[in-house]
């Protein structure tokens, strides 16, 4: 069965630096890192203690709140550091790497002959859990809950995002297998979204098939569920990446937790732009041999990602990396209205909304400060959802808990509100202000 | 450019964080601010942003009435001179003197008003909005040309600290602040701001001068001299920029093209305001409901009202269905107490500022159907776990 989704709203940004589609073994780095930092609102609680030696699959620390939910080693080796912030904070847990894996195995597994709650099990076991995601709040999924739907988007429309049909290219078995095991999970469906054109997941059993077109945030997981499913007050539904799939179908394949991740290196600052096989959690030095400090090195996409230095790890759920100009620079009257066009831009006091098929190199300027919210209407075009931006975003400045639960704080992420902050003219962090609502519904409601 | 860049450099350098005029800062920053584009890059969120900013917006709202603002100017200088002399009027002569009359006007407006800006801004520790710079130029564009320099002063303080600053500053304002200063110096100083006298240069003073406008003239029954042609192309009495619907709608094409001006409103506007000239038409009660439907729209503030005024966003409706209602209402309305209102055949002003008081109701409305929605569902939802 297949449904077809086309959504309208939005906006494409083309940059420079597409990564093309060649896949290369990227040469093995001797340190990698879990950063607890990728997994909000997760307290970690360390088992290892630094110098000591784990295996590929070993867990390294668990959920402080919810002890089930465990996290592995990537590769195996010498657990080198703990790196902490502020208040001793756990920033990144650094594992000294092994010139060769050593896994720790368990038993291969057929999904079709266990229950829901043995698959749970393996899966936690394994430390596959943290791929788990979930809607609301867009934290990992409560191994307590049952979900009335899992989503999978292999649809990708953020800037320069690695292609799910070319990272899978081989590993269909796994991918199937993957989604065998993950249904279980569920008594609701699953689903799938794809391409328009895609021919990959056409043969892919057991999920429900959504043909997906349209501009970014098309791509977004929680945009689909919106046209698909919503969520509604005290529902859950979990969420999971194509590849994150893939990797827990070979779990039950081969019994091996295998951390391959497929990365997109792009962006117009890269000297080669094109697909590395490394391990979750792989140092970016792998990838990229960069420490100027005019280069930006964004572990995710330009609009969601985060800022990691030459020394940083690629985060635990992104498959790509980017490399973009800073934009630490002044420009001459750039407030003229048709000035700058190189400059991609959606408002039409630029012309460069005339040129939607232009590739463009841009850099990190905010081009602007940080204002008061005065323009109407520019936010609305970039969300495909029934939802207000303007006045939800309003309803999370005030910490207005009931106003934000009837305005839709349910069915959105912040990676949902990437386009409000690119878009903005009074240049709101949209993101950090839709997240800390989250946060405040999970203390408040739960 | 890079000697000018290290000039000013060195010159914030005591603004800076943790010196001595740090307070100040944004009063500087203002300045610079003015001259380039900041170097700030972004520190969270999506790492790449829009060309646009609140500057680049404000400016073309700027350049937009340039076309009205300069015709104004030779319309203040052409309606002194041709009612004195009679016959043509050379384009410079009605310029300079229309300059001499408006420039002090602005000058006063962005002189209080900027002023009033920058020490809010330094007192509360924020940027200075670029709200103030089409405020600013709007104040004098929709005074009567003779207005004391004072009045106008008082106005633009008075808009600026009640009208905005009281509710929390750009982007909380209820009312339109441009309007609030003319609703100031309209109720204050009544025999300044309406009347036969006030709306031609020097029309006060010099007895061969008639300062009515056509609307003034429908209102107390005399005979109007203007042709569609003037009334379209401005040659008519009125407030300074309101006067020209042609060179306004050159205005409302850069506003609708750069997507800076809500089309709907302005669409809205006209829809509104033509059905109820159509209806004072049926009911032809009086000069002001005979007066032809579309000839509403070309005379008095309604084509500056409905394109600059009514548009902005922080005082309009904010939600896409509610810009329709609102726009339709606003016309509406300008034209209903344009032809009610016993003492000042004029609605404008109070048409927008009363629909400004009901947009946060309209959107409340918008925003309850998509509550409503959202409910539903859920019960629906719920329904069907149950069954």
């Amino acid at each position: 069965m297949s449904n077809d989704i086309r959504i309208r709203k939005g906006l494409n940004i083309n940059l420079k630096g597409e990564a093309e589609k060649v896949v290369s073994e990227a040469p093995r780095v001797k340190t990698f890192a879990l950063k607890p930092t990728d997994f909000h609102n997760t307290t970690p609680k360390m088992v290892v203690k630094e110098g000591e030696k784990v295996k590929a699959g070993d867990v390294i620390f668990y959920s402080k709140y919810n002890e089930k939910i465990k996290f592995v080693a990537p590769v195996s080796g010498t657990l080198a550091e703990i790196r902490r912030g502020a208040k001793r904070r756990i920033l990144e847990v650094v594992i000294e790497a092994d010139d060769q894996d050593v896994y720790n195995e368990f038993d291969a597994k057929d999904p079709a002959h266990l229950s829901s709650e043995e698959v749970k099990a393996f899966l936690l076991e394994s430390g596959c859990w943290p791929f788990i995601r979930q809607r609301p709040y867009d934290v990992i999924a409560n191994p307590d809950d049952t979900p009335k739907a899992i989503f999978i988007s292999a649809y990708t429309s953020a800037p320069l995002a690695a292609d799910t049909e070319f990272v899978l290219q081989g590993r269909e078995e796994d991918f199937q297998a993957g989604i065998n095991a993950v249904a279980k999970l569920t008594a609701g469906k699953t689903h799938l979204s794809v391409g328009k054109g895609s021919s990959f997941f056409n043969n892919i059993k057991g999920v429900e098939i959504h043909r997906v077109s349209g501009p970014h945030p098309a791509g977004n997981v929680g945009v689909q569920i919106h046209h698909i499913d919503p969520v509604n007050a005290g529902e859950r539904v979990w969420v999971i990446n194509p590849e994150d799939v893939a990797i827990i179908g070979k779990l039950f394949r081969t019994g091996k937790f295998d951390a391959t991740r497929t990365v997109a290196l792009a962006g117009s600052e890269a000297d080669k732009p094109q697909y590395y096989r490394v391990k979750i959690g792989s140092a970016v030095k792998a990838l990229v041999d960069n420490d100027s400090a005019d280069v930006r090195i964004i572990s995710g996409d330009v609009l969601t990602g985060d800022k990691i230095s030459a020394d940083g790890f690629i985060g635990f759920y992104h498959n790509t990396v980017t490399l973009i100009p800073e934009g630490n620079e002044y420009r001459m009257f750039g407030w003229l209205p048709f000035k700058d066009n190189n400059i991609p831009s959606t408002h039409h006091t630029s012309f460069a909304w005339l040129f939607p098929n232009k590739k463009y190199k841009v850099n990190t300027n905010l081009n602007g400060e940080e204002r008061a919210l005065v323009v109407t209407g520019e936010m609305e075009k970039v969300m495909p959802m029934d939802v207000y931006p303007m006045q939800l975003l309003k309803a999370c400045m005030v910490n207005n808990i009931e106003k934000m639960e009837n305005l839709g704080i349910y069915e959105v992420a912040p990676e949902d509100f990437a386009l409000v902050d690119y878009t903005c003219t009074s240049k709101i962090e949209a993101q950090e202000i839709i997240r800390q609502g989250l946060d405040l519904m999970i203390k408040e409601v739960g | 450019m890079k000697f000018l860049r290290n000039k000013i450099d060195q010159l914030k350098k005591p603004f800076g964080k943790g010196e001595k005029w740090e307070k100040f800062a944004p009063a500087i920053n203002a300045l610079d601010t003015f001259l380039y584009v900041p170097n700030h890059t972004t520190k969270k969120g999506a790492h790449i942003r829009d060309a646009v900013d609140l500057k680049r917006t404000m400016i073309t709202v700027v350049i937009a009435l340039l076309p009205a603002l300069i015709y104004g100017i030779y319309n203040t200088g052409y309606q002194y001179l041709h009612q004195l002399n009679g016959g043509d009027v050379a384009f410079m002569d009605a310029f300079t003197h229309g300059l001499w009359k408006v420039l002090p006007l602005i000058i006063v407006s962005y002189g209080v008003g900027l002023t009033i800006e920058f020490i809010f801004a330094i007192y509360r520790g924020h940027e200075v909005n670029e709200g103030y710079l089409v405020t600013g130029m709007l104040i004098p564009m929709i005074m009567p040309v003779d207005i004391p320099l004072w009045m106008v002063g008082l106005s633009v303080a008075f808009a600026v600290l009640i009208g905005k600053e009281a509710f929390g500053g750009t982007g909380m304002n209820i009312l339109n602040p441009a309007l609030v200063a003319r609703a100031f110096a309209f109720f204050a100083y009544p025999t300044f701001m309406s009347g036969n006298k006030v709306w031609v240069s020097e029309a006060t003073n010099v007895d061969a001068i008639s300062g009515e406008t056509i609307l003034g003239s429908l209102a107390a029954g005399h005979e109007v001299h203007f042709s569609m042609f003037d009334m379209f192309s401005g040659a008519i009495p009125g407030s300074i920029g309101e006067t020209s619907t042609l060179f306004i709608l050159v205005g409302a094409a850069l506003l609708i093209f750069t997507g800076v001006g809500s089309w709907r409103i302005m669409l809205g506007g006209v829809i509104g305001g033509s059905i109820m000239g159509l209806l004072f038409n049926l009911w032809d009660a009086n000069a002001l409901m005979a007066f032809p439907w579309y000839q509403h729209l070309i005379v008095g503030g309604f084509a500056f009202g409905i394109v600059f005024m009514a548009t902005d966003p922080v005082s309009a409706a904010q939600t896409t269905k509610g810009k329709w209602i609102y726009g339709i209402l606003v016309g509406f309305f300008c034209i209903m107490i344009r032809v009610f209102n016993p003492a000042y055949p004029e609605g404008v002003m109070l048409g927008i500022l009363l629909m400004n008081v009901f947009a946060p109701t309209i959107d409340h409305y918008v925003l309850e159907a998509n509550i409503k929605r959202r409910k539903k569902r859920l019960a629906a939802s719920k329904q069907l776990k149950t069954a």
